[in-house]
């Protein structure tokens, strides 16, 4: 009996600028059922983080309840987590936003605990542009309660032992679009390759960047009747291009053909490349990103890839106004600053 | 690159890098879970049936499969595997019952072994059993060859030696001791159906330089003089020793003269301390009883006062390399160092001779004066006469003569039943999976921290006083569980059954190591390798190529730093990956079926 991971890891590991290898980005030994997609997702943050040399005590992890939302228990251990009532997660992370703007946060949700319970509250970070990541492990179904249909569930999908969905689904994209999301993406647990450059980039972009990843549930919704077991999803599988996220200081080396390529610079300095399959998206359009994955799905295929991106997005902090500093680290002479600027206040709105 | 045969055992075998590395594939995991265990007795019977002499080798033995453990590439020190082997052997329960049954009807057949030691002893050992009638020569007057007249009493009590040895002796070898052969002819004349020759390497280098008549009576050849301190011919030595060179042999003289009244035993040798030949655990023994090992340093003549050796004069160099990275010991040009002394060992380097092997018996010599011997068969150019240990290619080890012994035991016993020597039998070889649940295997998966446990040796002061008192004490019980924990079960093989696998990336993901990756497979070995997710760049170490999968991708594994943890299979959720055990045994003579 072991489930313990060794402590060696790879003589050879590389070391990412602050000198961490990603076993410093790992977190406790997963406890889900084997081959479930969430693990895959960890791995890709863990990777992300890894490659985009972040402090980790510099992240906050939050979640809400669910298969979903006990993984980030097991990636970035040494950084801040918020394990939060079940759906509750946006507001838990709108107020640690609000309290300190200089943590990345990371939210980590299902399509339970995001498109049932959570739904009201999901909305409204979306359209209040809170400035996190927000991932949603889409797999379908009720994992953690034996596998339930979830309000993502395709008509006709049907998860193991169960009846064909009769209703239909809430795409959890085409929601962030409609609600003015900023950054809407869309992946597959299986691949790494396009998942990794996604998360660099939504971790980058500032803003409300949603990222709905696919997530086969292999004990309950992975047999062929399912729309969201690994073989389906491989076989109903189509990208909007290749993403590479090139960091500031690196220099752009690959060749992209004219026309073919989109590329977005991000507000710190780091560019998104775009490499498009469909010349038919346009980065910059919330129309084209809805009607794309509505194509795609009349095609029975599933659209994934970056969907949409606004350079301009303006954050929470940025609409309210607030202060530079975040509000934590504001002391007792900036936050009472004495009967004179009380006066002129009050003299102001006479 | 073309996906893996893991069909051919010698696949898996190579994972096992200590038993791969052990001339005599000793299952090296499969004993040391044993002695986990304190299954002391089988784990012994395992030994034996490899090696034959673990008790021996626990204590002895140059151990080529320490610098191949997998542990040494993921910290610092490999697994103790040789100190392990000795914790089996001394606490073995009665072994009479598990030894082969010698048949009271012989089949008729003949052998005489030329030599009594390792590799003889081996032959023996193989061929007693299976009916043979068995002369053994040897001019010493016990068994054991060098294993008793080279290696020093504190290193390997005589019991323990008396006890291996004489357990083969005891299945009705005829032995001819106090017998130096002097005649190949002669034996060949006694109408033998083979003959084995096992005769060592038994002569020692000599030093030709100015003096060396002069000072005869206190320059002393090392392999002899140990001999004659084995055989108590020579019981003290001068008060001030030098000990010419760098082996293992070097390092037995210097520890033995201090105890035969060396106060002031240096070791002088001409190479850089880094390159000597000697064991670095061996380096560490003589330094540890206060011998110092003066590197750099060329003998150039033995100063002789009035009839007597007093001091030998050196000259300093350094090495210098060139750019085929051949070695040459150049002059620093600085004065001569002249060390005094009473005695000189010389150890050097040792050869072999065959003065007694008549050149018209058609038996062919090659280079070096050397017979010309297969590297398989170990049979010469004359059909009926077979060579193995140090008198085959020259000075090595036990534990290769042992090995060679094995395959010349094989070689006689299908020559003298008629078959080609060269239908060479195949391995043995099972397979098993290791699951008993889910997260449960039949081996102790987890991967312990430790680092390696220091063998416990006796007071300075009382193994320096005492010849015969054996320096390490050995492993205790629980130390030796807690050494045999650090093994890594390499011979729990990862094993992939392309089929099974969805492609959900939970190994890859789990893997401690990152041994694993799931990536098109479009290029030649060279290049895949850098296109692993940690790039496999050790290539004395394969990786594991699947065919092709559903999305095209194949399953790559570098074997490189696989902890054999079973996390993989673990986290599969379809049992594409499973922990199988290999156990490889080389056959041995008669069951070749």
């Amino acid at each position: 009996m072991t489930y313990i991971r060794p402590a060696f890891r790879h003589p050879e590991l590389p070391r990412n600028e602050l000198g961490f290898t990603r076993k410093d980005y790992e977190g406790a030994i997963s406890t889900l059922c084997a081959g479930c997609g969430h693990d895959s997702i960890s791995a890709a943050i863990v990777q992300a983080c890894f490659e985009l040399s972040i402090a980790p005590h510099k992240v906050a992890k939050l979640s809400g309840i669910g298969c979903s939302s006990k993984t980030p228990t097991y990636f970035l251990g040494n950084s801040h987590g918020f394990n939060s009532v079940h759906g509750r997660m946006p507001s838990v992370a709108t107020g640690a936003n609000l309290a300190n703007r200089d943590l990345i946060y990371v939210g980590v949700s299902g399509d339970g605990d995001t498109a049932s319970i959570g739904m009201g509250q999901f909305t409204h970070a979306v359209r209040r542009n809170l400035n996190m990541m927000y991932v949603v492990e889409n797999n379908g179904c009720y994992g953690l309660t034996k596998g339930q249909d979830s309000a993502t569930a395709d008509i006709g999908s049907a998860s193991k032992k169960g009846e064909p969905n009769h209703f239909e689904p809430i795409d959890l994209a085409s929601v962030a679009l409609q609600l003015g999301a900023t950054f809407v993406a869309r992946s597959f647990s299986g691949d790494r390759q396009q998942l990794v450059p996604l998360i660099k980039a939504a971790i980058s972009h500032r803003g409300f960047a949603f990222i709905d990843v696919i997530s086969p549930c292999v004990t309950f919704n992975n047999n062929p009747k399912s729309t969201k077991g690994y073989e389906h999803v491989r076989d109903h599988l189509a990208a909007t291009g290749t993403v590479d996220y090139v960091p500031f200081k690196q220099e752009i080396s690959t060749e992209y053909e004219q026309g073919q390529s989109k590329e977005v610079t991000l507000h710190d300095g780091s560019v998104v490349h775009l490499h498009k399959a469909d010349p038919e998206l346009d980065l910059n359009s919330r129309r084209s990103a809805l009607r794309l994955i509505k194509d795609y799905k009349a095609k029975d295929q599933i659209l994934t890839g970056l969907l949409f991106m606004d350079e301009k997005s303006q954050d929470l902090h940025e609409i309210l106004g607030t202060s530079k500093t975040p509000l934590r680290d504001l002391g007792e002479a900036e936050l009472c600053p004495g009967q004179k600027v009380l006066d002129k206040l009050n003299e102001s709105l006479r | 690159m073309k996906a893996t045969n893991t069909r051919d055992p010698e696949y898996f075998h190579k994972v096992v890098d200590c038993q791969y590395a052990c001339p005599a594939h000793t299952p090296v995991p499969e004993y040391i879970r044993l002695i986990a265990a304190q299954r002391y007795t089988d784990a012994y019977m395992i030994n034996w049936e490899s090696n034959v002499f673990p008790g021996v080798l626990g204590r002895t033995c140059d151990r080529p499969c320490e610098p191949a453990c997998r542990r040494g590439r993921i910290e610092e020190e490999p697994v103790a595997i040789c100190r392990l082997k000795r914790v089996a052997a001394d606490n073995k329960g009665d072994i009479s019952d598990r030894m082969p049954i010698i048949p009271k009807k012989k089949n008729g057949k003949r052998i005489a072994l030329i030599g009594g030691g390792p590799a003889s002893l081996t032959v023996a050992r193989d061929l007693m059993p299976l009916g043979y009638s068995v002369d053994l020569y040897d001019d010493q007057r016990a068994g054991g060859g060098f294993m008793r007249s080279q290696i020093p009493a504190f290193r390997l009590p005589e019991e323990v030696l008396n006890d291996e040895v004489d357990r083969i002796l005891d299945m009705g070898v005829l032995t001819h001791f106090n017998h130096y052969v002097d005649s190949l002819k002669a034996v060949l004349d006694k109408n033998y159906d083979a003959v084995f020759v096992g005769s060592g390497a038994p002569r020692g280098r000599d030093l030709d330089l100015p003096g060396r008549q002069a000072a005869d009576a206190n320059v002393h050849i090392g392999i002899d003089w140990l001999s004659s301190v084995a055989f108590e011919h020579v019981e003290n030595i001068g008060k001030k020793v030098i000990v010419l060179g760098g082996g293992n042999t070097a390092m037995d003289c210097c520890r033995t003269a201090r105890r035969l009244g060396g106060d002031e035993v240096k070791v002088i040798v001409r190479s850089p301390f880094e390159e000597m030949k000697a064991s670095p655990w061996e380096k560490e023994d003589a330094a540890h009883e206060g011998i110092p090992i003066l590197d750099n340093h060329v003998p150039q003549e033995f100063i002789v006062e009035d009839g007597r050796l007093v001091a030998m004069r050196f000259d300093r160099v350094k090495a210098v390399y060139d750019s085929n990275g051949k070695r040459s010991l150049v002059s620093t040009g600085e004065d001569p160092v002249i060390v005094p002394c009473d005695d000189v060992l010389v150890a050097i380097g040792q050869e072999n001779s065959f003065p007694w092997i008549e050149r018209d018996v058609g038996l062919e010599f090659g280079k070096w004066d050397m017979p010309v011997v297969d590297e398989i068969t170990f049979q010469s150019t004359n059909p009926s006469v077979f060579f193995g240990g140090d008198a085959a290619f020259g000075p090595q080890n036990v534990i290769t003569a042992v090995a060679h012994g094995h395959q010349a035991a094989i070689s006689i016993d299908l020559h003298c039943q008629g078959e080609l020597v060269t239908k060479r039998p195949p391995p043995g070889v099972t397979l098993v999976s290791q699951k008993m649940g889910i997260h449960e295997w039949s081996y102790d998966s987890q991967v312990e921290n430790d680092q390696r446990y220091q063998v416990p040796q006796a007071e300075l002061e009382f193994t320096l006083s005492n010849r015969k008192l054996e320096v390490e004490l050995g492993y205790d019980a629980m130390t030796a569980f807690q050494e045999a924990q650090r093994c890594l079960n390499c011979d729990a093989q990862t094993v992939f059954t392309e089929k099974l696998c969805i492609e959900c990336d939970a190994c890859v993901d789990i893997c401690p190591t990152d041994c694993l990756s799931i990536i098109v497979n479009n290029s030649e070995e060279a290049e895949l390798r850098q296109t692993l997710k940690m790039p496999a760049n050790n290539t004395e170490q394969d990786i594991y190529v699947s065919e092709n999968l559903r999305t095209g991708r194949a399953m790559i594994k570098d074997e490189n730093v696989c902890l054999h943890c079973g996390l993989c299979a673990e986290r599969c959720p379809t049992a594409a990956w499973d922990m199988q055990k290999l156990y490889y045994s080389v056959t041995k003579a008669g069951q070749c079926g």
